[in-house]
């Protein structure tokens, strides 16, 4: 009896191929079991390709394999596109009543079960349910209680009314009795159930549930597949507590309109994908410059341009760690599971409000569309803590004004954050801008100022990187030759290659960064292993790039940011000190 | 209204560097005056400037204040005042900033109809970057990038306020103090947006829309048999392409701010302690 299941059903986008699939997930959650999802999907509404697959078992699941067990086929090519994937005893379930689907070859070994899926819908009172009578049928090969099922049919369909709900039930009956009377397969599936109750979930819930939980309640965006659930996960609930979700014009707006609600003291967050952040691009360099808390949410998918809308990559790192004309102090932190998605966007508001910076909380397409169970204490609101930072009121305001009396939001403190009056506040109105200012907010371009506060805003950064840990998750043996390093949702698969791997006689160790910046120093860990690895869905290696950076150490930096160029004397004074170590070779130079 | 507010309580202790005669002086006193005259003070009021000489108002008036991204002002005033309806939010910026880099963002804040205010500094040329054509600047108007003229119709901002659902439009000219202030009191009072594209002459860089250009063909409605409640009647005086108007052209005494509409009438900045407990019904959603 295999210990977990492989199952999948797939169609034409609009067959309802994603509802039917999480109705199906929810059973399996309801009766105790785990499960993984993943789609497969194309950017239209109707037509095409698409599919929903499911990966349970009683143990917890945190990656998909390249096998399938049962397929549901509303369409032949469901059949053809899932062929690698299915194996020797697969089952696959379609309708050879349906006139596309009437001279259907299944591959080689495989299973054939045609149940007449339309006919035994209409039979239960439309033929809209046919999908049900597929995971009636899927019930029976799989030998799972379909009771079990009745729950997720209650759940998705109550809201129609009682009657509807029966219908479902009957329809799933109808199918699961077909399958038992005309068909003696030759598998041995047991799916056992347990008494554990688990809470099912995508990423983009979990980083919306997060944000709420921490407090968020603005939310300004511009729909983006796969960035859109986020939003729509908000819409109708952040109400609830008291925020509001605005669907903005463009990104450019979003980004803006989200700043704002920051300014006036709400924790505010967006949400896009490559190319919005493309556009919001524009205004980060504001957003750190004014020192607003902002959260900016990325779900990475499949770039450059439009590139695949609907298909994984982590090629946006590059851009977000770097993006945007000056520098930009920021931090990145991309969480490496479902349920840290939750946790990450939690920290991220933390961080925003306590740094006063733009923190990008990065996710990806794979995290977004996986719904993956969790005992329900993974997310323990008793754990949820909000530091709002150097927030001041009419009281604290006094102490920092200067000697006119005015409040200085950019004061340049020894940790470089600067006290934060929120609008409303008594003699704390202030302007700040996006020119280089002083302590006021006031525009300047005084050198001795400029570099003042560019060194705040960076001291910012250091203090975080002192004050909060940057540390990383590790999996496999800690003392194994090969070291190989993941960033974002790659962690699930690479913990699960593990396994497999040491049945190849490899040991490794993996470490999962969730930190981009600040990060972890991995300079000894590098230095340890003989073999460095580092995986991530993009061509050119980006996080290899920042590791290899990283444990470099050659380079000594030479730097001037007051708005005024080299001069040839001053250089050659930098450049000696730089070359004999000693600062007091600058002063002897420009001495001459 | 708290009568112990002045206007100049508005102003910083920085000296504008506009050029002397520059038309944001007046523009800008109307601005504070109306502020102060409708019952704001400094610590209540939001000032969003986008970019170019208007830009610099943030400067120069004292309240709380943030000088932007060119063109974006608008979303940042939208966003502060709905996490905080209790203040006072006017956005103000140029031709440039509002009709040309920002036009896409002045459309959809018009339609989202959100209760702030918002005054453009309109002066038909670009003043900061020494003297290229606006998006408002005429057909013929020559300048460094149109030596020949534009040779494209200019944006009527007012038309394109009243093509995107607005519920308050007005004209002013920054010389005639009393009226420029009254009609921004007015835009503040409105529930909603309350658009007021105020002429701003640039006496550096245009010497076609003067001064004395506006002084002699302003036509104030208030002295007119004008109906700023009738759209039909708005919309000839606004569509009408050889006159310019000053005063209120369109009013909806029927608006409901977008804000009110949707419910949203808490400062978010308020978050109370008890903010995670209460989200633990989310969890339970996914079972």
């Amino acid at each position: 009896m295999p210990e977990d299941l492989n199952w999948a059903i797939g169609g034409e986008a609009g067959d309802g191929i994603d509802s039917t699939g999480k109705i199906f997930a929810q059973a399996l959650s309801r009766a105790g079991r785990h499960v993984f999802t993943s789609k497969d999907f194309a950017s239209r509404i109707r037509g095409g390709y698409t599919a929903y697959k499911i990966r349970t078992s009683v143990d917890r699941v945190e990656s998909v394999v390249d096998r399938l067990d049962i397929l549901i086929a509303l369409t032949e090519r469901t059949i053809h596109e899932n062929e690698a994937e299915l194996h020797e005893g697969s089952v696959i379930i379609y309708d050879g009543e349906r006139s596309t689907m009437q001279d259907v070859e299944v591959p080689e070994g495989t299973h054939a079960l045609t149940v007449p899926l339309k006919r035994l819908a209409e039979e239960a009172g439309g033929a809209i349910m046919r999908n049900v009578v597929a995971l009636g049928a899927a019930c029976q090969v799989a030998n799972f209680p379909i009771e079990n099922l009745d729950e997720a049919l209650a759940k998705r369909f109550s809201g129609k009314g009682e009657a509807i709900v029966e219908n479902n039930e009957k329809a799933a009956r109808l199918g699961q009795e077909y399958v038992a009377e005309n068909y003696d397969l030759p598998v041995d599936y047991d799916l056992e159930t347990t008494d554990e109750d688990y809470v099912l979930l995508n990423g983009d819930e979990a980083i919306g549930m997060g944000a709420i939980a921490a407090g968020c309640r603005f939310y300004a965006g511009y729909p983006i597949t796969p960035a859109t659930d986020v939003m729509e996960y908000l819409t109708g609930r952040i109400g609830d507590y008291g925020g509001a979700v605005v669907q903005a014009e463009d990104e450019l707006s979003a980004v803006n309109m989200a700043l704002g609600a920051a300014r006036a003291g709400a924790r505010s967050m967006t949400a896009t994908s490559g190319p919005g952040i493309d556009l919001m691009t524009e205004t980060f360099g504001l957003v750190a410059t004014t020192e607003t808390p902002l959260v900016i949410c990325d779900v990475m998918r499949s770039g450059p341009s439009t590139g695949m809308p609907t298909k994984q990559e982590q090629g946006d790192l590059d851009m977000l760690l770097y993006g945007g004309h000056g520098e930009i102090p920021r931090f990145v932190v991309a969480p490496t599971t479902v349920s840290e998605c939750f946790w990450k966007a939690v920290e991220a508001f933390n961080l925003a409000e306590q740094y006063q910076t733009p923190v990008f909380l990065v996710s990806d397409l794979s995290l977004a569309v996986t719904e993956q169970t969790f005992p329900p204490e993974t997310f323990d609101m008793d754990e949820v803590e909000i530091d709002r930072g150097k927030v001041v009121d009419e009281d604290e305001v006094d102490s920092w004004l200067d000697e006119q009396g005015r409040f200085q939001p950019h004061f340049p403190t020894a940790d470089g954050v600067s006290p934060r009056a929120f609008p409303g506040t008594a003699d704390g109105a202030h302007m700040t801008t996006g020119l280089e200012h002083d302590a006021l907010g006031r525009r300047t371009e005084e050198e001795e100022v400029r570099v003042e506060q560019v060194d705040k805003r960076n001291r910012k950064v250091e203090t975080a990187r002192e004050e909060e840990e940057w540390d990383y998750r590790e999996f496999g043996d800690p003392g194994a030759d090969t070291l190989v390093v993941s960033w974002g949702s790659n962690e699930g698969a690479m913990r699960e290659a593990l396994g497999f791997l040491e049945e190849r006689g490899h040991d490794v160790r993996f470490i999962s960064v969730p930190y981009l910046f600040p990060r972890p120093d991995l300079s000894e860990e590098v230095a340890a292993a003989e073999d460095v690895i580092v995986v991530e869905c993009n061509a050119t290696g980006q996080f290899a790039d920042v590791l290899e950076h990283d444990v470099l150490e050659r380079v000594q930096r030479v730097n001037k940011y007051t708005g005024v160029r080299y001069k040839a004397d001053e250089l050659a004074a930098e450049v000696a000190a730089a070359i004999t170590g000693d600062a007091g070779d600058t002063q002897e130079v420009e001495a001459k | 209204m708290s009568s112990d507010v002045r206007f100049t309580d508005f102003k910083s202790d920085k000296q504008p560097t506009w050029c002397p005669g520059c038309g944001d002086f007046g523009t800008m006193n109307g601005m504070m005056k109306a502020l102060a005259e409708t019952g704001n003070d400094p610590d209540n009021t939001f000032v969003v400037a986008g970019i170019g000489c208007s830009g610099k108002i943030g400067t120069y008036m004292h309240s709380y204040a943030l000088h932007g991204v060119h063109g974006r002002a608008l979303p940042v005033g939208i966003g502060i005042k709905l996490a905080n309806p209790d203040l006072e939010v006017m956005v103000a910026g140029g031709d440039g900033d509002g009709f040309s880099i920002g036009a896409g963002h002045f459309v959809h804040a018009v339609r989202r109809n959100v209760d702030m205010s918002y005054v453009v500094m309109d002066n038909r040329i670009y003043g900061l970057t020494k003297g290229q054509f606006s998006p408002t600047s005429r057909e013929d108007f020559e300048t460094a990038t149109s030596p020949d003229g534009t040779d494209m119709p200019p944006v009527n901002p007012l038309a394109l306020a009243y093509a995107a659902g607005a519920t308050f439009i007005a004209q002013s000219f920054s010389s005639d103090s009393q009226r420029h202030t009254e009609l921004v009191k007015e835009a503040i009072e409105h529930d909603g947006f309350g658009f007021v594209n105020c002429y701003s002459p640039c006496v550096t860089f245009n010497d076609v829309d003067t001064y004395d250009y506006f002084r002699d063909s302003l036509v104030d409605l208030a002295e007119t048999d004008h109906e700023s409640t009738d759209p039909a009647d708005a919309k000839g005086k606004i569509l009408e392409g050889d006159k310019e108007y000053m005063g209120v052209l369109y009013r909806d005494e029927d608006s409901v701010p977008w804000n009110e509409r949707q419910g949203i009438d808490e400062d978010m900045s308020d978050i109370p302690d008890d903010a995670p407990e209460d989200a633990m019904d989310l969890v339970r959603e996914f079972y």
